[in-house]
């Protein structure tokens, strides 16, 4: 610790952090625009400009930047001196000479760090009397609108997108006044974090496209913490809304888990929750394709017989909360309680689970990703699968700089001087993969391989950690040094290849490092927001089980949740179940191919008109509070499954609140810590004083409707959460769990973020959101390694072997409904290597027809694909469900014709 | 009694009466400096040597040469890697032509400059960073070192010693700011020429990340001499309290215009009057921009200063590159200042506040006020915004410091010539013709 002096006043700060930071830490209201926490200091703006004094003497001082300036013991300096006042106005007053001052436009408005730091520093009188300097825009793809004449040149943009998320397409050109951020011509941004430049942008230059079709002030939002649906990080969210429709998704600050970042599947794929194929009524089938609406007493009615009747098989689903899995796997029995995951995907949950239970490696948060100093990733493609976890890595082999730099003597928030010393030296990162991923630019070597063999090598560099023979491959003894060298070594790995042999070679790997005495850790994906949940949660019949049960007709009913049955299994083994039970009752949100199947239909809530908890990766529980109330009746599916249940004379589903529900979930084995999560709905005592969804400033709320009907109405009251649908109640102090938006007086904007953190960059203020229901260590056995079948690799002539491939944008299945997110996926495609391509008579952009799947996939050529396999863009049509085993047979389409890029389109200019 | 040499950066061009080749340096005892140090010296006999001759850096900032490179680690501490030595040929200071003389008519000099430099700090690498519009330097430079190559002076086992160097001239893709050492660090590695942030500072921390010493032309130039003649010799040179010659130019309407290489510590009015010539007829000097665009305005009054580098900043200015600017009577004050801010705003890197968007509205300023769109109070805003743009450390690097300087003090010694315009709605050197 080091005491400062500021303004005479004396603080306590940590020493050798910069004085930005620390002042801010403090509370002291200090602009600043180049500065980011997660970015440190490059000295660009000038506007966090204060005195410093050389003792208790020196009257005068001299300027100095407070982010550029370490805190040591006695510093003493003042932000309130005139002159410090005045040059930090002048610093405004040059940023502005060019700006277009069109902030009543511009989307930024309202929630813009650059309004906050003009209003902070006083600067009011415009004396620059040029002409501004224009530039023009440039189309950045479905995500992201660019307007370059509000830049002020802070250089935030691409230090985030280049430096941190390791992009390559946003560059800043010009010199002298004339600098110009953007691409090298008119294109998508391609980075998979590109929509975080909405946040990291002190002003409207980027700004959220989707957003912009139907815009709102920050103000006049309502919004709810939330968590994303989009994977199994469960990274934090701020979803906001207004007219009920869901408007966009913002970064939530989590120390541990997200910090200050989302991907792009993340913010831009919640869209589905507006999609004109909501189910919005209870519905029944009349004949085929026609779904009659019904009453929804009567519709519980018959849901109720049908219970009342037996033989119920209840389906979950992985996208669904706890609270709802924990509903039907009540209703049917556990005996009767399918996960909702695959088969495949159910036993390499459980190998998972079971893996980090046995190991003493801890799971590591984000934060512990990024500390990490070697990484070995196994066959898993983080960038396409857990896209936020790659961002981590990004910064752990990038911390080398920061160790270098601490040998050096530079700061670690020096950020400029920590890269230029480290000249991109990074930490060791070694990927052994199926094909090329997009962070291979940092691994220090790089394995291509089909997934057994991928297996092998891990259990190859786990010999080799043990003892080195010698003759071990190149990839595997570096990895192995490198691992076991290394003082925080890490290994990651998960489900996408669906091969058991990856997942148990990982924990091998854990296992012989921990014999050499090391502290790894372990981190498994697997690919959806309650993966973790629905694998602790269980149930008594496996996906394929549970559909031959239903379709050798023993089954009256069969419920499913939240989930299609076509990406679970394969299409026969699907058809025949659900053709077959007499009963089909379907809860979802969206029109799929399971429901237009479903005899009966209930209009199931999305996390944005619902509350529940996911279980992310960590086996971190978290809670998503309901944004808005649904319209029509839609309705959380618990609470079609509770009332049903009453309804049929059932008592154990008695449950009126999600807090009930979740009370019955704390039951179950594995989640006693869910109660814990987040306050329940009576966290502070009174229906009446809650936190408030609205913002203080929400306007329009006795007109917004009067289209409709100009009576004001009534405000919801939320008996659900601690959460109001008003602007009225306590919007302070409370649990991090509950933060609906981030503002403070002053700052309007999402910088506000540091308001809500204990101190600058650390954990967020009430602790950071979530509980582990899991703890590591040594219960269980590790699972040893499983006989796997070695096939032949396939031809041309006798078929090909099917490998699982990802995609961030298109192998999600809620996300791949959200138009921005459609118009960034490809078409369908399968990846083939340059022999087998040739023997097929396919190139770069045929198509190839799989009759087995019944699908025609574009055609991609990778040197790095083996040759007898070929890799298949899993979730996207054709190919949703779980691939086909054995050999199977591919021919090129001759009627194939690729649908447009729409990235290719021409840009007219003026 | 040998009678040394007064005139070592020039003598051999003047005796040659031209480009000095490899036959003519050797035949003036070249390269013999070099082949005495590296072959039968230590590096830290060498750096002890300038350091005590007191040689001091001729770009214009005056640090001592042989204190810089006494920064440089050595031995393990240094890590393993290369080390660098980057000769500052990006000579752009307007008015400045000395680094381009010594360039295109003694060649060899720089780089035995370079050869003892490097074996100094104990450098594998070395760089020409080089003007890219100097293209007969380069001529004279690439020839010269392909002759060096030849002999074995330069690369591997330097004159048969355990010592190599790789010399290589990298053309500058030509920005001002890339003199700035440390730009001129992130355009050698092929990045955007924008200074660095120090610490960690080159000696350190330079290019590639490894300890890196930059030194201008002229200080390398100065280095063989040091080493041949020795410490009293080079001290002795200077007639003040600086050590060594200096290569001073003049230019503006004087008699002849022209670059000399005088003691350090000649008086402004005997390289004017004696030298330069004296004012054409029918001018009389009022401004003297002492080292380059970049220092503040002198005047008549301190004509009688020595150029070295304290009495020049005792007087408010900077000795700078020693390239003097003479500004007479005949030009007007106001736009000789749009020239200069029109350069120093289009070579700002743009990557500060101040600096970026400052000099420009300057600029613009200026501008009003020549042409007669000045208003009431411009003078105060033009103070105000050049004291903040100005002092050292409001902005990232010296670029803008550097930039007004001579605007400061155009300011404060030429004021009324401002007033004037701002009252008459115009420039009075127009009217009168000029």
């Amino acid at each position: 610790m080091a005491t400062i002096v500021v303004d005479g006043v004396e603080f306590e700060v940590d020493e050798g952090q910069n004085l930005l930071h620390a002042c801010l830490s403090q509370g002291l209201e200090l602009p600043y625009f180049c500065w980011h926490p997660s970015l440190g200091s490059v000295g660009a703006c000038r506007q966090c400009a204060v005195i410093q004094y050389a003792d208790a003497d020196d009257t005068r001082g001299r300027l100095t930047m407070a982010c550029m300036t370490p805190a040591k013991d006695g510093t003493r300096i003042s932000i309130q001196t005139e002159t410090a006042k005045q040059f930090r106005a002048s610093v405004i007053e040059w940023l502005m000479e060019n700006h277009p001052h069109d902030c009543p436009v511009c989307e930024e408005g309202g929630e813009c760090h650059l309004q906050d730091m003009t209003v902070m520093t006083g600067h009011t009188q415009r004396r620059y009397r040029g002409r501004k300097r224009t530039f023009e825009n440039q189309y950045l793809g479905p995500f992201l609108n660019h307007e370059m004449n509000r830049c002020i040149t802070c250089y935030r943009c691409v230090r985030f997108y280049n430096d941190y998320a390791g992009g390559t397409d946003l560059q800043v050109f010009g010199s002298r006044d004339r600098m110009y951020f953007g691409r090298t011509t008119d294109g998508v941004l391609e980075n998979e974090f590109s929509g975080n430049l909405i946040e990291v942008c002190p002003t409207g230059v980027f700004t959220d496209k989707p957003f912009s079709e139907s815009y709102t002030r920050k103000w006049d939002l309502s919004s709810a913490p939330s968590i994303c649906a989009g994977c199994a990080v469960g990274c934090n969210t701020f979803v906001s809304e207004r007219y009920g429709r869901l408007k966009r998704v913002h970064n939530r600050y989590h120390g541990e888990l997200n910090g200050y970042f989302l991907c792009d599947r993340g913010r831009f794929g919640a869209g589905f929750v507006n999609s004109t194929d909501r189910i919005e009524h209870v519905g029944e089938r009349v004949e085929d394709d026609f779904f009659d609406v019904l009453d929804v007493e009567v519709g519980i009615a018959k849901l109720a017989e049908m219970i009342r009747q037996g033989d119920v098989v209840g389906i979950g689903s992985p996208r669904a909360s706890l609270e709802t899995n924990v509903a039907l796997k009540t209703l049917v029995g556990e005996a009767q309680f399918c996960t909702g995951m695959s088969s495949a995907e159910e036993s390499l949950v459980d190998l998972i689970i079971q893996t980090q239970r046995a190991t003493s490696a801890d799971i590591p948060s984000l934060s512990d990703v990024e500390s990490a100093d070697a990484v070995l990733i196994l066959g898993e493609d983080v960038l396409n699968t857990a896209p936020r976890v790659a961002l981590a890595l990004r910064q752990t082999v990038r911390n080398r700089a920061l160790n270098l730099a601490g040998e050096a003597g530079i700061p670690q928030w020096q950020d400029a001087g920590v890269s230029s010393h480290a000249q991109g030296r990074l930490n060791p990162l070694f990927i052994a993969s199926v094909l090329p991923s997009g962070i291979d630019d940092i691994a220090a070597d790089l394995l291509h391989d089909v997934p057994l063999n991928l297996a092998d090598c891990g259990f190859a560099i786990a010999a080799c950690i043990g003892e080195a023979t010698g003759s071990e491959p190149d990839f595997v003894r570096k990895a192995a040094a490198a691992l076991r060298s290394a003082q925080n070594p890490l290994i990651v790995s998960g489900t996408s290849t669906r091969t058991r042999a990856i997942v148990e070679a990982a924990g091998a790997v854990v296992a012989a490092l921990e014999s050499a005495g090391k502290v790894p850790r372990l981190l498994l994906v697997a690919p959806e927001a309650n993966s973790f949940g629905s694998g602790l949660i269980g149930g008594g019949l496996d996906m394929n089980t549970a559909l031959q049960r239903v379709a050798s007709g023993s089954t009256k009913t069969l419920i499913v949740a939240e989930n299609d049955i076509f990406r679970r299994a394969e299409r026969e083994r699907v058809e025949q179940a659900l053709c077959t039970v007499e009963n089909l009752v379907v809860l979802d949100s969206l029109d799929t191919p399971t429901a237009s199947l479903a005899g009966l239909v209930f209009p199931a809530a999305t996390f944005a008109e619902s509350t529940g908890t996911f279980v992310n990766y960590e086996t971190r529980a978290q809670r998503f509070y309901c944004v808005f109330e649904p319209r029509h009746e839609i309705a959380p599916s618990w609470r079609w499954l509770a009332q049903a249940a009453t309804d049929a004379g059932r008592d154990d589903l008695g449950w009126t609140h999600v807090d009930d529900v979740l009370e019955a979930v704390a039951a179950s084995p594995n989640m006693a810590g869910v109660r814990a999560v987040a306050p329940d709905a009576g966290y502070l005592g009174s229906s009446l004083c809650k936190t408030p969804r609205e913002t203080p400033r929400f306007s329009g709320r006795t007109a917004m409707n009067a289209n409709v009907n100009i009576h004001e109405p009534k405000t919801s009251v939320d008996e659900e959460t601690p959460l109001s649908f008003s602007m009225e109640g306590l919007n302070r102090d409370q649990p991090s769990a509950l933060l609906p938006f981030v503002w403070a007086p002053g700052w309007n904007s999402n910088q506000s973020v540091f308001k809500f953190q204990q101190e600058v960059g650390g954990a967020a203020a009430g602790g950071d959101p979530g509980v582990r229901l899991l703890a590591s260590g040594s219960i269980g056995t590790m699972p040893a390694r499983s006989a796997s079948v070695r096939s032949d690799r396939g031809g041309v002539d006798t078929g090909f072997r099917l490998i699982p491939v990802q995609a961030i944008f298109g192998s999600d299945e809620l996300s791949s409904r959200s138009p921005p997110v459609v118009e960034r996926s490809s078409a369908a495609f399968m990846i083939f290597s340059p022999m087998d391509a040739e023997r097929l008579g396919a190139t770069q952009g045929m198509g190839v027809s799989c009759s087995v799947l019944g699908a025609t996939f574009a055609v991609t050529v990778d040197a790095a694909m083996k040759s007898g396999y070929v890799g298949v863009s899993v979730g996207f049509t054709g190919a949703e469900g779980e691939l086909p085993d054995g050999l199977i047979g591919l021919a090129v389409d001759p009627n194939y014709r690729p649908t447009p890029n729409p990235h290719d389109r021409v840009i007219a200019r003026g | 009694m040998v009678t040394l040499s007064t005139k070592p950066l020039t003598e051999r061009v003047e005796a040659v009466g031209g480009v000095v080749d490899m036959a003519a340096y050797e035949n003036a005892g070249g390269y013999e400096a070099a082949r005495q140090a590296i072959t039968k010296s230590e590096p830290e006999a060498v750096q002890g040597l300038v350091k005590d001759a007191d040689l001091r850096g001729r770009g214009g900032a005056g640090f001592p040469t042989g204190v810089k490179w006494g920064f440089v680690p050595k031995g393990d501490a240094a890590g393993p890697g290369h080390k660098y030595l980057v000769c500052n040929a990006d000579e752009m200071e307007p008015g400045t032509f000395k680094d381009r003389y010594l360039m295109e008519m003694d060649p060899h000099l720089l780089i035995e400059g370079m050869l003892i430099a490097a074996f100094a700090i104990g450098a594998d690498k070395a760089y020409i960073f080089l003007r890219g519009e100097y293209h007969e330097s380069f001529k004279q430079l690439y020839s010269a070192l392909a002759d060096a190559s030849e002999k074995g002076y330069v690369g591997q086992n330097v004159f048969g010693s355990d010592f190599s160097v790789d010399l290589v001239i990298h053309r500058s893709g030509g920005r001002y700011i890339c003199g700035e050492e440390t730009a001129l660090l992130n355009a050698l590695e092929g990045k955007r020429g924008q200074p660095r942030t120090k610490p960690p500072f080159p000696p350190a921390s330079g290019a590639w990340g490894r300890p890196t010493i930059v030194n201008n032309v002229e200080t390398l130039c100065n280095v063989p001499g040091i080493l041949k003649n020795g410490v009293d010799w080079f001290r002795d040179l200077g007639i003040g309290n600086d050590s060594g010659t200096k290569l001073y130019g003049v230019s503006g309407r004087v008699k002849r215009p022209g670059l000399w290489e005088l003691p350090i510590g000649t008086t402004i009015r005997e390289i004017i009057e004696e030298h330069a010539g004296g004012m054409q007829d029918g001018y009389k000097l009022r401004g003297i921009l002492p080292g380059g665009a970049s220092t503040d305005f002198l005047t008549i009054e301190h004509l009688d200063l020595p150029m070295d580098y304290g009495s020049i900043q005792a007087a408010g200015s900077r000795m700078g590159t020693g390239t003097m600017i003479l500004m007479d009577d005949s030009i007007c004050p106001v736009a000789i200042s749009i020239n200069l801010q029109h350069f120093f705003a289009q070579e700002s890197c743009g990557f500060c506040t101040p600096c970026r968007e400052g000099l420009p509205w300057l600029e613009q300023l200026l501008i009003d006020i020549e042409e007669g769109r000045g208003q009431p109070g411009d003078l105060e805003l033009l103070d105000g915004n050049a004291a903040f743009i100005g002092a050292p450390g409001n902005t990232f690097c010296l670029h803008a410091t550097g930039a007004m300087e001579p605007l400061l003090s155009a300011l404060r010694c030429f004021r009324e010539d401002f007033e004037a315009h701002i009252e008459s709605g115009g420039c009075p050197y127009r009217e009168r013709g000029h």
